[in-house]
């Protein structure tokens, strides 16, 4: 059976949340029962049938097809199984999940990942600012799994990131891997001003000297790092890009935010 | 029975359940990765004076270790849980931690675990860091020729030490040459090692001695130059015995390896000096595991 599709109709009247609507939650849902779900949208929430066409098939394998820069939280707390959306995305997509594996096709929006712990997210369009990082409020950012973007990410990508991995094909904007508690911050593009401002631990790691460096960090030298075979060999299926890059093997290694600490690191190639 | 000549003994092997562990040693070449392993295993030819018995199971090329580097999988087998626990970070600690570049991750997978970088990251003190890539914890901790990278944690399983073979022969070229045949074919196979020097006990023990505090003595009743004095067990023209002591990580593993070491043991036949095959055990009270040698070679 192929997966169960949701084709959007037309643009949403307002920001939707699309929160309800994930694999673990449609299994076993007839294409009616589907279509009669509220989804929050404002003060007039919308039920999915007034959005989408449902054709019925697997809902493991959740699509979306059509995208909008209105649908919120897309995958918001997902479990298990897998969801695509065949186009954009507007904020929180993934925001908490656990697991499962979620791809979007277009661009994501503003906190994508956040404070997510566990599973896969792909994004193969840009991603706005707080890629994988914390809601305000909120002591912590990503705690677990591994987000890939294919295009750009915005500013402050891993705010306050404690566990897992972000690996962001383009540039990175400013204060990137910014009050990093731990985790792992790779870009293979440019990177904007003073990434790794206020991180505690974690590793940083870039492809290209950033825009500005903080005096905060000290330089330890350049070295091949025994780890870099490990989170390379595990990331090689997601990212064939990154092995485009072999100088980042022995990347020079500054230790820092000194003023935070100074147990976490920024390598640049 | 007989192979070619050679007497099967209608007897059995009896060997023991033990813990054991499997860890990747890798390093810059494969001669670094090998003398990390020959370091971590050498004085562990027997719990009893060594407090566990390790070996090398087999080289690694770059594209089976954890590292992508040359490496060697090694096998570590002790009585108890907290003995393995001791020996591995006494081991890795003091000759994989120390060896020029290497990395040393787990190479067994299980719902039991054995501490690994979770005791040796206290070397790092303070400069030490943890990744987790998938499921897996790895610790970087800082030396000097640059960061030593280990698993945090290493699987554990129940494993079978003890099975053993001896070999009888007119003379001692003849039952070296049968020996080393015999531990050619085992070190082929996989989950086994052979523990002792070059793989083969000459100096085998029987339990007590007529000294009070020591717990073995020489196996007198196979010592060819007491076969006067003593209630011998060889025949009359034996002339040297070499034993194969082999761990492994299941019975059949075991199991198998006997059976492809007599086979190579036996290979030339009466014509290579080799008499008979025979076995060690303790009449069955002492082991878990018996390994009668004519089923293994029907």
């Amino acid at each position: 059976m192929s997966g169960l599709r949701l084709t959007l109709r037309q643009p949403p009247p307002g920001r939707v949340d699309l929160s309800p609507l994930l694999p673990e939650r449609l299994a076993g849902l007839s294409p009616a029962a589907i279509a009669a779900i509220v989804l929050p949208c404002g003060n007039r929430p919308l039920a999915a049938g007034d959005l989408f066409d449902i054709a019925e098939g697997d809902a493991g394998d959740l699509v979306i097809t059509g995208g909008s820069d209105r649908l919120d939280h897309v995958g918001k707390g997902m479990t298990g199984g897998r969801m695509t959306v065949e186009g954009e995305v507007g904020a929180y997509a993934g925001l908490a999940m656990t697991g499962g594996a979620l791809r979007i096709a277009g661009k994501a929006g503003f906190a994508a990942a956040a404070m997510m712990r566990g599973g896969l997210v792909v994004i193969e369009g840009d991603a706005g600012d707080f890629l994988g990082g914390a809601l305000p409020g909120e002591m912590r950012g990503m705690r677990g799994g591994l987000v890939i973007v294919r295009g750009n990410a915005g500013a402050r990508v891993g705010d306050r990131m404690r566990r897992g991995i972000i690996l962001v094909e383009g540039d990175l904007g400013d204060h990137a891997a910014g009050r990093l508690l731990a985790g792992t911050v790779i870009g293979l593009g440019s990177s904007g001003a003073d990434p790794g401002l206020g991180m505690k631990r974690g590793t940083l790691l870039l492809a290209k000297a950033p825009e500005r460096l903080l005096p905060s960090f000290a330089d330890c030298g350049r070295h091949e790092l025994g780890f870099l075979a490990l989170l390379f060999a595990h990331l090689r299926p997601h990212s064939p890009r990154l092995a485009l890059v072999p100088q980042l093997r022995a990347p020079r290694r500054w230790a820092g935010d000194l003023a935070a600490g100074g147990k976490g690191e920024i390598l640049i190639a | 029975m007989n192979l070619g000549g050679v007497l099967i003994e209608d007897t059995f092997a009896e060997a023991f359940g033990m813990r054991a562990t499997r860890l990747i040693i890798t390093a810059d070449s494969a001669e670094w990765a090998a003398i990390a392993a020959a370091s971590m295993t050498g004085f562990a030819t027997s719990v009893i004076g060594c407090g566990c018995e390790a070996g090398i199971e087999r080289h690694l090329p770059p594209g089976e270790t954890p590292d992508g580097r040359p490496g060697v999988a090694v096998l570590l087998f002790a009585i108890s849980r907290k003995d393995l626990q001791k020996q591995l970070i006494d081991r890795v600690g003091q000759c994989v931690l120390t060896a020029a570049g290497s990395a040393c991750f787990s190479g067994h997978d299980g719902p039991e675990k054995l501490k690994l970088g979770g005791l040796l990251r206290y070397f790092g003190d303070g400069f030490q860091i943890a990744k987790k890539f998938a499921d897996r914890r790895y610790w970087r901790i800082p030396v000097m020729d640059g960061e030593f990278v280990c698993d945090h944690e290493v699987g554990m399983t129940r494993g079978v030490g003890g099975g053993n073979f001896l070999i009888l022969a007119a003379s001692r070229p003849a039952a070296l040459a049968a020996a080393e045949r015999a531990v050619a074919a085992i070190r082929k196979l996989p989950n086994v090692i052979l523990p002792f020097p070059g793989g083969i006990v000459r100096s085998g023990s029987k339990i007590g001695s007529k000294y009070k505090r020591l717990v073995a003595s020489t196996n007198d009743a196979y010592c060819p130059n007491l076969k006067g004095e003593t209630a011998t067990r060889l025949p009359p023209e034996a002339a040297s015995v070499h034993e194969l002591v082999i761990d492994g990580l299941t019975a059949d593993d075991v199991g198998a390896a006997m059976r492809a070491g007599i086979a190579a043991a036996c290979a030339a036949g009466t014509t290579g000096g080799v008499l008979a095959i025979t076995a060690g055990n303790y009449g069955g009270k002492l082991g878990q595991y018996r390994f009668h040698l004519r089923e293994l070679m029907a």
